[in-house]
């Protein structure tokens, strides 16, 4: 029985790592926080400027590599909106 | 002009200490002056490790506060005579250490050593943030444990904006040690692997570290595991790091990993 349950018993690293993952994207986003709010205001106001869209589909986020630190900025632009900023 | 280096790792426990003593002791068989500075005030066990309990006369915070100078503070290792310790005050707290003091004894240190490592309290408060900000380079203590690379995940955090390097809009260099790392457990898949915790911290590794009883027998004994037993695994795995840290470029090898089915059935010995 109890031979049986070690050949079976699944792996509990790969759980360890996922779970690090998850959590660390979300800690060195809100550890970043303010920078990460100020810059996401900033490139709103830039971007607003010149189209329209909406506040809830810009995403400014932060994450690390082994050299640098990655700011990645996703912008959706309705298709109708340059159009719209023209009028 | 010394250089400076942090052993540091958020979580207690992982190996900061043991690390500070055998790293300092592998560089000073090197022939270079080394001084380990233990700023852990209040719960000091650099002096401990390295078998100096007794010798403890002044410590860091009597040469900042001026109550000695820095030269009757520095003991000499009875092993190597260019081995140094700059212990911690036992009696009093980390508040006793002020920015101006630590700058003022790490420039004099820099002038006569050449390497100067500092065994940061855990945790990243006050005491934690003072060891590092005068740092060239940082050792990240960080076993392979979901709770011990988050804190040093944290940690590689406060090294890229709390530091002096930082400040200045330098790069510090930061370097990933691997303790207590078992082949064996991460082979079965019930220990994260190396690669992985390389993969979530993104910081370049100095050395893996392998479980074993040679550290806690080192530390019984009052001597860095690098001097207890030069042959033993982990002693061996400190002494590449330290070579590694000197500028060396070496193979990196995973501690323990040629074990066949013959160390396996006669002994669990490997590391």
């Amino acid at each position: 029985m109890n031979m049986f349950r070690l050949f079976n018993r699944p792996k509990s690293a790969p759980a360890a790592r996922e779970r690090l993952q998850v959590l660390l994207a979300h800690e060195r986003m809100v550890v970043g926080t303010d920078l990460v709010a100020v810059l996401r205001e900033e490139i709103l106001a830039v971007i607003a400027k010149h189209v329209q869209l909406d506040a809830d589909r810009v995403t400014v986020k932060m994450d690390r590599d082994e050299h640098c630190t990655i700011l990645e900025i996703d912008v959706e632009i309705p298709l109708n909106a340059s159009a719209q900023a023209a009028a | 002009m010394g250089k400076v280096i942090v052993v540091t790792s958020g979580k207690g426990g992982v190996g900061k200490t043991t690390s500070t003593a055998a790293l300092g002791a592998a560089l000073a068989s090197r022939g270079e002056k080394v001084v380990v500075v233990d700023f852990d005030v209040g719960l000091r066990n650099l002096d401990l490790v390295m078998g100096a309990e007794r010798r403890v006369v002044y410590d860091l915070v009597n040469v900042i506060q001026g109550d000695a100078k820095l030269p009757q503070a520095l003991i000499r290792d009875k092993r190597l005579d260019n081995l140094f310790l700059l212990p911690a005050s036992q009696t009093r707290d980390k508040d006793a250490l002020t920015s101006e003091g630590v700058e003022r004894v790490m420039a004099d240190l820099k002038r006569y050593f050449d390497w100067i490592i500092c065994d940061s309290p855990a945790g990243i408060e006050r005491g934690a943030t003072l060891a590092m900000r005068h740092a060239d380079m940082a050792v990240v203590v960080t076993n392979p444990e979901v709770s011990s690379v988050r804190d040093s995940d944290r940690i590689i955090g406060l090294l890229d904006s709390k530091t002096l390097k930082a400040e200045n809009g330098e790069r510090m260099e930061k370097y990933l040690l691997l303790t207590r790392y078992d082949v064996n457990r991460a082979e079965r898949g019930d220990m994260l692997k190396v690669d992985d915790v390389l993969e979530i911290l993104s910081i370049p590794l100095i050395g893996i570290i392998p479980e074993s009883m040679d550290v806690l027998r080192a530390s019984n004994i009052g001597a860095p595991v690098t001097l207890a037993d030069a042959k033993s695994a982990p002693a061996q795995a400190y002494f590449d790091a330290a070579r590694r840290l000197a500028g060396e470029v070496l193979p990196m090898t995973i501690p323990g990993e040629k074990r066949g089915l013959f160390g396996k059935i006669f002994g669990r010995k490997a590391a």
